[in-house]
C-alpha cells in the first residue's frame, strides 16, 4: 500500500473521528485545525481536498450533515456526523434469526456480492450478534445462487437506483442490436438472470437475458428519471414472457416400453397401447415448440400422435437432422 | 491488496474497530481470516489506527493497539466503538437472499425470516431504508424450483444422521433409470435445482444427482459415512464438468443452437463467416469442440437441434444421428 493512500486513509479516519465526537457542528477551520493532515495544507489545497474527503465519506453511507453554527454568521456552515443515523444500533437476534442471516449472506458466496454480504454480516457481528458459522442454519442445505453473466454488476446497479441504460443485445437468432432501456427488476429464473423493464426504442416492457448482453452497459439518463410501476413483479414478467401463460394444450404421444422415463413421469395419464412394445401417454404443454425439442431428445423412442402441429414439428426437425448427417 | 483505495480501506477500518471491541483477546490469524486479509495487512492496519484519534494529538487521545502477543486488543476508540449501520447495498445483497429463502419453505422458517427483515430495516441507514425496501422487490432470486423438493426431507435426515441411501435414479442422457447405494455429502442448490452430492457405490466415486430425477430415495439402516477419498467438487464453474474422455467431437452451430456453448462444458469454440450459396448473404457459425466420454446424449442434443447444428467430426457420429433420426421417421410413415 502506497504511503500516500495510507496518509489519505488516516486523514479520513481522523475526520470520521473528529465530526463524530463533536458535540456541535465545527466550522471549517476547527476541522483543519483538529485533523493534523489538513493543519500543513495551503488554504486551497484544503478546501479542494475536504470538499472531496466528504463526498467520498457520504458515499460510504457516513451521515455528515451541514447546519448553521451561529444564526448571526448565517455564512458559517458546521459539519458533524449524526451519530444516532451513524451507528448500527443494538439489535438483538435470535439464534434462528442469527443462523437465517448467515444463510442469507452464503447464498451470495459465490457471485459478485460475496464481499458485501460478508461484510453485512461482519458488521452485525461487531454490534453483538454472533453468526453460526455452522452448516446448521436451513438444515444442511446450502442454496448456492451464482451470477457468471458479465453484465450483472451494471444491470443490478441500474435497478437498484432506477437509471437508464443502453447496451448490445443479441437475439435468439444471432442478430445484435442497441437496445434502450429503463430498468425495472431483475431476477434469476430457471438458473439464469434475467433483466425486465421498459424498452424506449419499441415503447413496450420486455425481458432481457443477461447472459444475452454483449459488453458493456452505460448509463443512459439519471436516477430515478422514471418511475418502476407499483406492482411489477420481475418473476411474473419473465414468466409471461417464457409464455408460461399461454393456454395449456394436451398432446397424445407413444412411448417405447422402458424408454423416455422423464416424459413418463410428467405424463397426465399412461396406458399400454400393444402389450409390451408402445405405451400411449397424455402430456401437458403450453409451448410447442418447446415440446418439440423435448421428444426429439428421444429419437426412435417417441412417436407423436397429436395435435398435428407437434407432430409437423417432430417430422421437420427429424428430416433436417437425418440430411445434415448424410 | 494493493488496489485496495483508501475509501474502502476506511470502510473496513470502521467495521473492524468495532469487530475488534467486541472480540477482545481474538488472536491476528483468525481476525485476518474473518477480514479476508492477510496477518501482514492486518498489522498495518493495527499500526495505522494507532496513529488516530479524536483531535488534540496528544497520547490519551489516540486509539491503543496491542498485538504483540498475537492477540488483539483495542482501547480507547469509543467514538468509532459502533459499527456504521448497513450499506444500501449491504442490507439489499440480505434481504433478497431471505426472500429467497422464505420462497423456499425448504430452508427457513417463514415466521423467523419475517422477523429477521423487521430487524434488519431498523439496522439500515434511514436513507437507505426505503430504497432497500422498493429495490429489494425489484431484485428476485430463485433458488431452486419447489417441485424438485420432494425427496428432500428424506435426504436431509440421511445426510444428518449419516446414513446410506438406496437411489432410483433417471440418468437423461441415456434414458435409463438406475439403482444405486449413495453416502450423502452434501445438498445444495444452484442454477435453479437442488442436487445431491454423494459418495456413490456403483460408480466408487463422487457424484452429482440432480433431485428432481430421483425417482426414489430409501434411507437405509447402514453407515452412510463417505469413504475418506470422498472430495466435494468446486461447483463455481458450473454443475456440469468436462468428461474425461478421449472422444472429441467438433459441431458447427447454427446461431438459433448458439445456446448449446453457454450450456456444456467445451474444449474449445471458434466464430466462422459463412455465405449462403443460393442468396450470398452471410452468417455467423458458431465451431465448438466437446470432449464425451457418452456419445449417446451428443446423439440426442443433434435429433433435437435438427437444422440448428451439424457434425464436423467424427463422421462415425454424423451417421449415427442420420441412422437414428431415419429409423424415428418411419413412424410417421415417412419414407426416406
Amino acid at each position: 500500500m502506497s504511503t500516500q493512500a495510507s496518509e489519505k486513509t488516516e486523514r479520513l479516519l481522523n475526520l470520521v473521528i473528529c465530526l463524530l465526537h463533536t458535540r456541535r457542528p465545527l466550522l471549517k477551520a476547527q476541522i483543519r485545525q483538529a485533523v493534523p493532515q489538513y493543519d500543513q495544507m495551503s488554504d486551497e489545497a484544503f478546501d479542494r481536498m475536504f470538499e472531496r474527503d466528504k463526498d467520498e465519506l457520504r458515499a460510504l453511507g457516513i451521515p455528515l450533515v451541514s447546519a448553521d453554527v451561529d444564526p448571526l454568521f448565517s455564512d458559517d456552515v458546521g459539519y458533524h456526523i449524526d451519530r444516532r443515523e451513524y451507528a448500527l444500533p443494538q439489535i438483538a437476534f435470535t439464534p434462528a434469526e442469527a443462523a437465517a442471516l448467515s444463510l442469507a449472506a452464503r447464498t451470495w458466496a459465490h457471485a459478485t456480492l460475496a464481499g458485501t454480504g460478508a461484510e453485512a454480516l461482519r458488521k452485525l457481528a461487531a454490534a453483538g450478534v454472533e453468526p453460526d458459522a455452522g452448516p446448521n442454519g436451513g438444515g444442511g442445505l446450502e442454496p448456492r445462487v451464482r451470477t457468471v453473466e458479465p453484465a450483472f454488476e451494471a444491470v443490478r446497479a441500474a435497478v437498484v437506483q432506477t437509471y437508464p441504460i443502453a447496451f448490445d443485445y443479441e437475439r435468439s437468432g444471432g442478430s445484435r442490436s442497441r437496445r434502450h432501456v429503463q430498468p425495472w427488476g431483475i431476477a434469476s429464473w430457471h438458473g439464469r438472470w434475467y433483466l425486465t423493464g421498459y424498452d424506449t426504442d419499441r415503447q413496450d416492457s420486455r425481458v432481457f437475458r443477461l447472459g444475452r448482453i454483449v459488453g458493456a452497459v452505460r448509463a443512459d439518463g439519471r436516477p430515478g428519471s422514471y418511475d418502476v410501476p407499483g406492482d411489477h413483479d420481475p418473476r411474473q414478467a419473465i414468466r409471461f414472457a417464457a409464455g408460461a401463460s399461454e393456454t395449456e394444450r394436451v398432446a397424445q404421444v407413444e412411448v417405447r416400453a422402458g424408454r423416455a422415463h422423464a416424459l413418463r413421469r410428467r405424463a397426465l395419464d399412461a396406458q399400454a397401447s400393444s402389450p409390451g412394445a408402445w405405451d400411449e401417454i397424455r402430456l401437458a404443454f403450453t409451448d410447442a415448440g418447446r415440446l418439440v425439442d423435448e421428444l426429439c431428445w428421444y429419437g426412435p423412442d417417441v412417436r407423436v400422435r397429436s395435435p398435428q402441429d407437434v407432430v409437423d414439428g417432430v417430422v421437420t426437425r427429424l428430416r433436417e437432422a437425418a440430411r445434415e448427417g448424410a | 491488496m494493493s488496489q485496495e483505495s483508501a475509501t474502502a480501506r476506511v470502510a473496513r477500518l470502521l467495521t473492524m474497530v468495532p469487530w475488534l471491541l467486541a472480540h477482545p483477546g481474538v488472536t491476528m490469524e483468525d481476525a485476518a481470516r474473518e477480514f479476508g486479509v492477510t496477518p501482514a495487512a492486518l498489522q498495518r492496519d493495527l499500526e495505522l489506527l494507532f496513529l488516530c484519534g479524536t483531535p488534540g494529538g496528544m497520547p490519551d487521545d489516540l486509539i491503543e493497539a496491542e498485538w504483540e502477543t498475537g492477540r488483539i486488543y483495542l482501547g480507547n476508540a469509543e467514538t468509532i466503538a459502533r459499527p456504521l449501520r448497513l450499506s444500501l447495498d449491504e442490507a439489499l445483497t440480505l434481504i433478497v437472499a431471505l426472500r429467497a429463502i422464505e420462497a423456499t419453505g425448504e430452508l427457513g422458517d417463514a415466521r423467523v425470516v419475517a422477523s429477521t427483515l423487521a430487524k434488519l430495516e431498523q439496522a439500515t441507514g434511514s436513507h437507505a431504508q426505503p430504497l432497500a425496501d422498493a429495490a429489494g422487490r425489484r431484485i428476485r432470486v430463485e433458488v431452486a424450483d419447489d417441485e424438485e423438493s420432494l425427496h428432500l426431507p428424506a435426504l436431509q435426515r440421511a445426510l444428518a444422521e449419516h446414513r446410506r441411501v438406496h437411489l432410483h435414479y433417471l440418468v437423461t442422457s441415456r434414458d435409463e433409470v438406475t439403482r444405486r447405494d449413495v453416502d450423502p455429502m452434501r445438498l445444495f442448490a444452484q442454477d435453479g435445482h437442488w442436487y445431491l452430492e454423494a459418495y456413490c457405490h456403483r460408480a466408487q466415486d463422487v457424484r452429482l444427482f440432480r433431485l428432481d430425477r430421483v425417482q426414489s430415495a430409501q434411507v437405509l439402516d447402514v453407515d452412510g459415512t463417505p469413504p475418506p477419498q470422498a472430495r466435494e467438487r468446486d461447483l463455481d464453474a458450473g454443475i456440469f464438468q468436462p468428461e474425461g474422455s478421449d472422444t472429441v467431437v467438433t459441431l458447427d452451430l447454427e446461431p438459433s443452437a448458439r445456446w448449446v456453448v453457454d450450456y456444456y462444458p467445451h474444449e474449445d469454440v471458434a466464430t466462422l463467416e459463412r455465405s449462403d450459396p443460393a442468396t450470398g448473404e452471410s452468417r455467423t457459425i458458431t465451431r465448438v469442440t466437446l470432449r464425451v466420454a457418452d456419445p449417446t446424449w451428443v446423439r440426442r442434443l443433434l435429433w433435437r437441434l435438427g437444422a440448428g447444428a451439424r457434425v464436423v467430426a467424427p463422421d462415425s457420429l454424423a451417421a449415427d444421428v442420420a441412422r437414428g433420426a431415419r429409423a424415428a421417421l418411419l413412424a410417421y410413415g415417412d419414407a426416406l
